[in-house]
């Protein structure tokens, strides 16, 4: 009843939204021209083959509209008897491939220079995981997940009864910016941990599939500081529609005081993994892990979705002892979705997601787990 | 074949077994088309339940209506159960049916394998949807199953392969039977390029079903192997290649575009002429531009992954190649327009039908030939712009072209006239809604919206509601077009044995409906 009722205000919506259609400005009704060098290429690429085929259309369509209008029965018209001419057929043979060719040109220019990765200033390596990105940095280090915003995380379920359009850039939004300098040649190169992913900023002109196994590379020169969005574009399980990319591209000058704060807050925790936590901590640490990296499967009440995804509330692992709920965990489970998680989480947020697990969901096991038995295991 | 007409002609008084048998055992061409047409229905609607669960969850932003993963599994099984249970045995509906009494023949070729790949479908079908009830549910990994993706599925795993299989057997056989039909049973006097169009590109069709259906159950059985029997052929941690899949998967599913639409240049090469009342304009430069399509369906399949990270090289070679196959399909559209050209034309269903394909075909077209240009696609790739364009191609082409046959044929099928006013609205009603539904999509694509995904950003809210409306009037008004076909088998104004004014072929000098065994004494080809 309650869909009904949403369902018949947004009907009642779409004719306001149809009158309001010009006021909006995010309307989009064409490619974005994008932000590189690139990206603006493609965009004028695009734009002239949709002119030629415009163009055509017109001269087709135009036709069959004379054809339908004056040659019907109706006004009398007497079928003419001719039936074949090879100089016709040899006409619109050669001119159609005449003017493929003249599209082939420009487009072969184009695909040549996007594919010419070399003299980049710099590298990102990007791993797509289920479902989330990895961002390293190869030249300072810098390495971190990217993974969908709080506030979309608790919008996207079905049982929602806020407003979506109230979500600040919803299903578009991260926790962590993939922040980036203007003005310099960046390569990326991408991969995946499990699936096939695929990397797409619409700004930068192209996507590129991240494959587990396989290194793709690509590159791009972000000519304007702003914040650019984009999503996974290639089918990769259940969550596909919500690992979102966000890149935050600032001055040169700004994003090398990024990475030297980046840089001070890495080694602040290295020293934090190295002490011993209370049962308590872990439990409040462990909890935010396990929304940003759990809760897709087997959902934020542990109770998974019967057939797919296991339950962890009362599971024997979560529930039975320590070393097989940690070796899961690290180790992942060949042939389904989940993933070894060793390399995705370190120490500190391991023990803690889980002696969360271990203790929520009404799993009473009441002990914790170390970040220094996880260090044991590695 | 002089003889298998005399052993013919011994019991030509002998009808159909009476009851539920006669369609079991049936080995007669024509009420196995009609199995098979009656299935495509079933199938079509099925499939389309399925599309409107999934425009219903894309109608705002937001998740309302199904989990994600059902969501997946609702794409998924959509396009399985679309491509290979409504178009693909509709155009072999419509080769039962049509081929021996086009070539003036009495029966298929090989009438016990007609029966056994018909009755095949149902237990694939039933297998392939009783996957949604398993545990983990049915296929959720796109219709082109990648792995590691589609390995990841639960216990439906290895019933969703042998139903492709068993699907894949059934077309395999009935291609065999086209081939050998088309090349034993002509009657005397008609050579090959005297045929109708509609069995010329059925025929090509046949050798590309056979080329590439064994390609299609190689890639599967790997897959098989590669979850059950600890292969790794396309797990990259065992040494195997998940790229390799996709080569192997699009060899297949490239030529398989023109499978499904190929029939369809047949049926609209049929309709255009006898509505037109004027020859068909180009009949030779037709059958070598079917060839040339069907060749180069060959050599492009990997325009459907410029984005997984090929060699220059490569890309250059299929986006010349793909861009090659826009020059005879335009030899097509530019014949259908000729043919109309100074025509006597009338508009009856079938050949608004057949006109809407013409135009709403080419969109489809232009936006392939967009596609196919390689630094473009890697932002259309995987976008709602794709999914704008095989529906174009595939809804307003082979299903139109399909409803178009169905509307011309009908008649002589069952030997009553269709409601001419209920055609009309179903035409008009499906025409204007079919384009609500579609043409927004391309602005989504082209705006940014991906493909396959059960949620959005709200900016794609507007265009997302006009497609998910259009979708809801077009998936109610097939519901008439099945009522329509419905009302006129079971009666209806009788229908003459030439049915349309300005029809040509051995199939209009058949009684309507025709005999239980068409031509017992092979008719004399002009
Ligand atoms: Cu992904």
């Amino acid at each position: 009843m309650k869909m009904m009722k949403r369902w018949l205000t947004s009907l009642g919506g779409v004719g306001l939204a149809l009158a309001a259609a010009s006021a909006s400005a995010e309307w989009g009704l064409n490619m974005r021209q994008g932000v590189t060098p690139i990206s603006q290429e493609v965009y004028s690429l695009h734009m002239t083959i949709l002119w030629v085929c415009v163009a055509i259309g017109v001269v087709v369509f135009g036709a069959i509209f004379w054809s339908v209008m004056h040659h019907r029965k109706d006004k009398g018209a007497v079928p003419a008897k001719f039936h074949e001419s090879t100089t016709v057929e040899i006409v619109w043979t050669v001119v159609p491939f005449l003017i493929l060719i003249s599209m082939a040109i420009p487009a072969t220019k184009v695909l040549i220079a996007m594919e010419n990765s070399s003299d980049s200033e710099m590298t990102v390596k990007v791993t797509g995981y289920q479902w989330k990105w990895q961002y390293e940095y190869q030249d300072s280090g810098i390495k971190f997940f990217s993974t969908l915003a709080k506030s979309t995380q608790d919008a996207r379920n079905l049982d929602y009864q806020g407003d979506i359009n109230e979500v600040e850039h919803y299903l578009l939004d991260v926790d962590n910016r993939l922040v980036l300098p203007t003005n310099t040649r960046i390569r990326f190169v991408i991969t995946s941990n499990d699936v096939i992913h695929s990397w797409w900023v619409p700004d930068f002109g192209w996507k590129k599939d991240a494959i587990p196994g396989f290194i793709n590379d690509a590159w791009a020169l972000i000519e304007k500081p702003g914040v650019y969005r984009g999503q996974c574009a290639e089918l990769c399980g259940r969550d596909h529609g919500y690992m979102p990319i966000v890149v935050e591209a600032m001055e040169p000058e700004k994003y090398q005081a990024w990475v030297k704060a980046q840089k001070a807050g890495l080694s602040a925790a290295d020293a934090e993994a190295g002490k011993s936590w209370t049962k308590a901590e872990l439990i409040t640490k462990g909890e935010n892990v396990y929304n940003a990296n759990c809760a897709a499967c087997h959902q934020a009440n542990g109770k998974g979705l019967p057939g797919v995804f296991p339950a962890i509330a009362g599971s024997a692992i979560a529930t039975g002892p320590k070393a097989g709920h940690i070796d899961i965990a690290m180790n992942g489970k060949a042939g389904t979705a989940m993933s070894a998680f060793k390399d995705q989480l370190s120490d500190l947020d391991m023990a803690a997601v889980l002696t969360y697990q271990r203790n929520a969901f009404g799993n009473d096991t009441g002990d914790a787990i170390q970040p220094s038995e996880i260090k044991a295991v590695r | 074949m002089s003889t298998a007409t005399a052993t013919h002609d011994e019991h030509h008084d002998h009808g159909p077994a009476p009851g539920l048998m006669r369609w079991i055992t049936t080995t007669n061409h024509k009420d196995i088309g009609t199995l098979y047409l009656l299935f495509a229905l079933l199938m079509f609607l099925i499939g389309g339940a399925m599309a409107m669960i999934i425009r219903a969850e894309l109608f705002m932003p937001g998740l309302q209506v199904v989990d994600p993963m059902f969501f997946n599994q609702m794409t998924t099984v959509h396009a399985l159960v679309m491509i290979f249970g409504g178009v693909m045995p509709a155009f072999t509906g419509l080769a039962n049916w049509l081929i021996p009494i086009m070539i003036g023949g009495p029966d298929m070729a090989l009438p016990r394998m007609n029966n056994w790949s018909f009755w095949i479908l149902p237990f694939a079908f039933t297998m392939l949807l009783s996957t949604l009830f398993m545990s983990g549910g049915g296929p959720a990994a796109g219709w082109t199953i990648y792995p590691p993706l589609s390995l990841q599925m639960g216990d439906g795993f290895p019933f969703m392969i042998f139903s492709i299989h068993m699907m894949g057997v059934s077309s395999v056989m009935g291609a065999i039977n086209v081939i050998v039909t088309i090349m034993n049973m002509r009657a005397p006097g008609m050579t090959l390029m005297k045929m109708p169009l509609f069995v010329w590109t059925w025929l090509i069709t046949a050798y590309l079903l056979i080329a590439t259906i064994p390609v299609l159950a190689g890639a599967v059985t790997m897959l098989l192997t590669d979850k059950f029997f600890g292969t790794s052929f396309f797990n990259a941690a065992g040494g195997g290649d998940p790229v390799m899949y996709q080569h192997i998967f699009w060899f297949f599913g490239h030529p398989e575009v023109y499978i499904l639409i190929l029939p369809a240049f047949g049926v609209v090469s049929q309709i255009i002429p006898t509505f037109a009342r004027k020859p068909l304009f180009g009949y030779s430069s037709m059958v070598y531009a079917t060839a040339s399509i069907a060749f180069l369906s060959f050599i492009v399949w990997a325009h459907h992954m410029f984005t997984v990270g090929m060699p220059v090289a490569g890309e250059l070679f299929f986006m010349y190649a793909t861009m090659l196959i826009a020059v005879p399909t335009g030899v097509k559209v530019f014949n259908w327009v000729s043919t109309m050209w100074k025509g006597s034309m009338t508009f009856e269903t079938p050949m608004l039908f057949a006109i809407a394909f013409v135009v709403l075909f080419t969109i489809g077209g232009f936006s392939g030939l967009m596609l196919a240009i390689s630094p473009v696609d890697f932002q259309y790739h995987d976008t709602y712009f794709v999914v704008a364009h095989f529906h174009y191609v595939l809804v307003t082409g082979a299903i139109y072209s399909i409803m178009a046959a169905t509307y011309y044929w009908l008649p002589k099928w069952t030997g009553n006239m269709y409601d001419e006013r209920l055609g009309k609205i179903h035409f008009w009603v499906s025409t204007i809604s079919v384009n609500v539904l579609f043409f927004p999509q391309h602005f989504l694509g082209l705006a940014g919206m991906p493909r396959r995904i059960p949620d959005y950003a709200p900016q794609f809210t507007e265009f997302n509601m006009i497609s998910s409306i259009g979708g809801f009037v077009f998936g109610l008004s097939q519901l008439l077009f099945a009522y329509i076909v419905i009302k006129t088998i079971r009666g209806g104004e009788k229908a003459t044995d030439k049915v349309w004014e300005g029809a040509e072929g051995l199939e209009w000098t058949l009684s309507s409906p025709p005999p239980y065994h068409s031509f017992t004494t092979a008719p004399e080809v002009k």
